[in-house]
């Protein structure tokens, strides 16, 4: 019993992982449909803010939870307005000048903070589970996971940015045409976007350290998330955490992490076979 | 089955696009060699029947039948492999190729290399492209790439052939020039033509069927279809696109 | 850019100027360059294949590093299993085009977009590498190979003529091979694009739908482009894993496919000459950059792909080439429509 309830804690930290590490992803993929190839490295910028803060002195929960979304989605914003907005209805430039950006963030870091790993503690005990320990750190992901997910459908139901933004994903044309300046929300969804990855790496930091090379270890899971998902992003995040999540940590529980990442990338070739719009495509077509 | 001479038939044909009906319940007959003009106001969904012809659109239900054979579920290449050429509405073209790889594409769809560059050549003398064979068709003006496109289907010798307004953005020589090689391409391949001019349609004409809101208005001779009140109706109260 | 004055003199003149390449440089250049050379020549194999399925297929391979190292661990395992090189090297060649034929059914047969595409080929690649990483420890073995995780396969034996393992290639045999290697993919290459099937490519790439409407089924020709790809790619791992008689999973990594995309982007797409150019210029700008501390090779490797696709998205040779031939045709107005161009 208490094997199950460990088990069914670790999975359900699994799954917030992985919605947590793509829904700042799934944003700029399903408003302006261009997945973010530096998405990794935006994660790793959270992280970076978060370290270089928490040495500074500020206290950890303001450094993961406000520094870091804070910086990188200014950062993102200053990105979109720089080399993004030159290349909208180019998805393709898109991608390649995301990924030149990629190795660009990956060289700086490398320059600034060296090749090392970099850490920080984690701000939580452990919690006893009869005779099992869980740490209280991945009950802490698992909060702040669902309070992304209540804030982000909170934001597209109730404000005008909102309505803006289901209306661009629906129609970005008839968007524009009902004066909507849609290269305005490309900005705020890229800052958004970014600002969502920031707070995701400042956040996974404690558990993972940082090198300025972790952002490849993130996004092959982010990718497979997104894009099984499909364009709808809260519904389509959700539902392909879940999944995936699912059969990564099973497939983890019975073999190695590294088969579970396999078994995940096999599982998305395959559904997209069947589901070439992901999850949501098929399904949810009108879902935010 | 369908009746021997029957090259082209649609049962209960209908395709809805969530909760718009694009074409409803269109029962259509074409016979082996026949020409055929389909005509009706903007949104009628003349080309969204086309595009179910061709396997571009997959119908919501209904039935097609080509040749006897059941294409509801065909693969565009497999329908263009049984014999349906299309021109699309839009010049649907390979712009960055010259003419003559254009035409040579399509004439390699169906022949070996010497039957195609004959044909090629052939189509191309007959369509009066010869003298732009090295241009890149994205070069070429709107009507100039409406004749590459028709030279591409008429090199593939499709047994039916769906024009989807074929004179569109030509000069009137042009078009009766269209006429006259529909006319001459006919004596070979059934043909279905969309088009909006009428001047065009009188020309060529034997019969006409008029669709309306996804649905077959009419189907007569030209002369009782011009004179039909519903028809005067549909196109006089709600467009000008005669 | 698949310009017609570009006719068969034009194929003479690139293999003679090839081969005469292949014999003086070996008697001008110092040996040690010779080493930087090969890797540049065998590199330039990698970039065709790449130069291949984005620029002329039109697709966008992110993971092309998968089908290289694929074919350099299949070289490798086969190899210190089989002694005798002759299966080895025809497996670095089936395996990976066999396993680009796999993924590329369930990619374009479900007819998923590029951007899918492009993700997903990353992403296989990705993991490639984790799995190959995790590959330490002595159970990991293959016959006779151990895998090694991390620290790859040491000591992979050379190349040997067929069915006698004890005349191995050395090291000046393996500059000419790979270098007839290259030329004759690239020759292979302009002839295939020639062809129907190469036609018939090139037309899927400039508009799907009309090829299909023509009776060419679409999926079939992208999945064989992307076997051939893949098999070229392989190829090049092979080599590429007897030119540093070793093999681990960085040939798996994000660095080296961020490397083929861009020379290729940089060379130009829809050109074979550019994917060689490029590789062989961002190559040598990547040694120079080795060989110094102050910047970062990723920092400036990023620089220059941005720079590229925001201000020469269409590459060095397609560029070049265009304004030759603006200035050789005066009169000639610039095209109305987009440029001939893959981005």
């Amino acid at each position: 019993m208490d094997l199950l309830v460990v088990l069914s804690f670790e999975a359900l930290k699994a799954v917030a992982s992985l919605a947590l590490i793509s829904v700042g992803l799934a944003i700029i993929f399903g408003m302006m449909r261009v997945i973010n190839l530096a998405h990794g490295e935006f994660l790793m910028l959270g992280g970076y803010a978060a370290i270089v803060a928490t040495k500074a002195g500020v206290n950890i929960w303001v450094a993961t939870l406000l520094v870091s979304p804070l910086v990188v989605g200014l950062f993102g914003v200053v990105i979109e307005r720089t080399i993004i907005r030159f290349l909208y209805g180019r998805p393709r430039d898109t991608m390649l000048a995301t990924w030149g950006l990629s190795l660009f963030l990956v060289g700086l870091a490398t320059t600034v903070f060296g090749n090392t790993t970099e850490g920080i503690s984690a701000p939580a005990g452990s919690l006893q589970i009869g005779d099992y320990r869980i740490a209280a750190y991945s009950l802490i992901i698992i909060v702040i996971a669902i309070a992304v997910f209540a804030a982000i459908w909170a934001v597209f139901r109730f404000t005008r940015y909102g309505l803006i933004a289901r209306s661009t994903m629906q129609n970005a044309d008839m968007a524009a045409a009902l004066g909507v300046n849609p290269s305005r929300v490309y900005a705020v969804t890229f800052g958004v976007g970014a600002g969502l990855a920031g707070l995701a790496g400042g956040v996974m930091a404690p558990i993972t350290g940082i090198v300025p090379t972790i952002g490849a270890a993130y996004v092959a899971k982010a990718f497979i998330t997104v894009i099984g998902g499909g364009p709808a992003i809260l519904a389509g995040t959700v539902s392909a955490s879940v999944l995936f999540g699912a059969i990564d940590q099973i497939i983890t529980y019975l073999s190695t992490p590294v088969i579970g990442e396999v078994a995940l990338l096999a599982a998305a070739v395959v559904l997209l076979r069947f589901m070439p719009q992901g999850i949501t495509g098929r399904f949810f077509r009108r879902a935010a | 089955m369908t009746s021997p001479d029957c090259i082209l038939e649609t049962r209960g044909l209908e395709k809805r696009f969530g909760g718009v009906v694009a074409i409803a319940s269109v029962d259509f007959r074409l016979k082996q060699r026949e020409l055929r003009c389909l005509i009706g106001p903007n949104g009628a969904g003349k080309s969204t029947f086309f595009k179910m012809l061709t396997a571009q659109l997959k119908p919501t239900t209904g039935q097609i039948l080509f040749d006897g054979v059941d294409i509801t579920r065909a693969q565009p290449h497999q329908v263009s492999r049984l014999g349906i050429g299309i021109k699309n509405q839009v010049p649907d073209v390979f712009n960055n190729l010259t003419v003559a790889e254009n035409i040579s594409v399509a004439a390699r769809s169906r022949h070996g290399k010497a039957r195609a560059a004959a044909k090629g050549k052939d189509v191309m003398e007959r369509l009066g492209l010869t003298a732009l064979t090295g241009r890149l068709v994205g070069e070429l003006a709107h009507g100039q790439r409406q004749w590459v496109e028709l030279a591409m289907v008429v090199a593939l010798e499709p047994k039916l052939i769906l024009l989807d307004e074929p004179a569109a953005g030509m000069t009137a020589d042009e078009t009766n020039k269209t006429a006259e090689l529909i006319r001459e391409v006919n004596k070979s391949a059934a043909i279905v033509v969309v088009e909006h001019d009428m001047q065009f349609i009188k020309q060529i004409a034997q019969t006409v069927t008029v669709f309306h809101q996804g649905r077959v208005l009419i189907e007569d001779t030209m002369d009782k279809v011009q004179g039909n009140e519903l028809v005067r109706e549909v196109y006089l109260g709600k467009s000008e696109d005669d | 850019m698949t310009a017609n004055w570009q006719g068969n003199g034009g194929l003479v003149a690139a293999t003679v100027l090839g081969l005469v390449l292949l014999l003086a440089l070996p008697q001008i250049v110092d040996p040690v360059m010779m080493i930087e050379l090969t890797s540049y020549v065998i590199m330039a194999i990698l970039a065709l294949s790449l130069g291949l399925i984005w620029g002329y297929g039109g697709i966008l391979c992110f993971g092309q590093s998968a089908f290289f190292g694929i074919g350099a661990y299949a070289y490798a395992i086969a190899v210190i299993n089989f002694g005798d090189s002759t299966i080895p090297l025809l497996l670095s060649i089936v395996v990976p085009g066999l396993f680009a034929a796999l993924l590329g059914y369930f990619l374009f047969y479900a007819r998923i977009t590029d951007v899918y595409f492009g993700v997903i080929t990353l992403t296989v690649t990705l993991i490639l590498y984790k799995v190959m990483g995790a590959t330490s420890g002595s159970q990991y073995v293959i016959g006779a190979a151990p895998l090694g995780g991390y620290n790859g396969i040491p000591a992979v034996p050379p190349l040997n003529l067929p069915g006698r393992p004890d005349v191995a290639l050395s090291f000046d045999g393996l500059f000419y091979l790979s270098g007839l290697t290259l030329l004759a993919v690239y020759v292979g290459l302009r002839l295939m694009l020639k062809s129907r099937f190469g036609q018939v490519v090139v037309a899927i790439r400039e508009n799907e739908r009309r090829a299909e409407l023509l009776g060419y089924d679409a999926r079939f020709y992208k999945l064989a482009t992307f076997a051939i790809g893949g098999a070229i790619a392989g190829l090049a791992g092979c080599l590429f894993a007897n030119w540093g008689m070793f093999i681990s999973p960085d040939v798996f990594g994000l660095a080296q496919s961020a490397q083929v995309i861009i020379w290729v982007i940089v060379g130009g797409t829809g050109t074979l000459l550019g994917p060689i150019v490029g590789c062989f210029a961002i190559q040598w700008i990547a040694t120079k950059l080795g060989a110094q501390q102050l910047l970062n090779a990723n920092l400036v490797l990023g620089t220059i792909l941005i720079g590229f696709v925001l201000l020469v998205p269409k590459g060095v040779v397609p560029t070049v080439s265009d304004a030759l031939r603006r200035l050789k045709f005066r009169p000639y107005v610039a095209p109305l429509v987009e440029q001939r161009r893959v981005p």
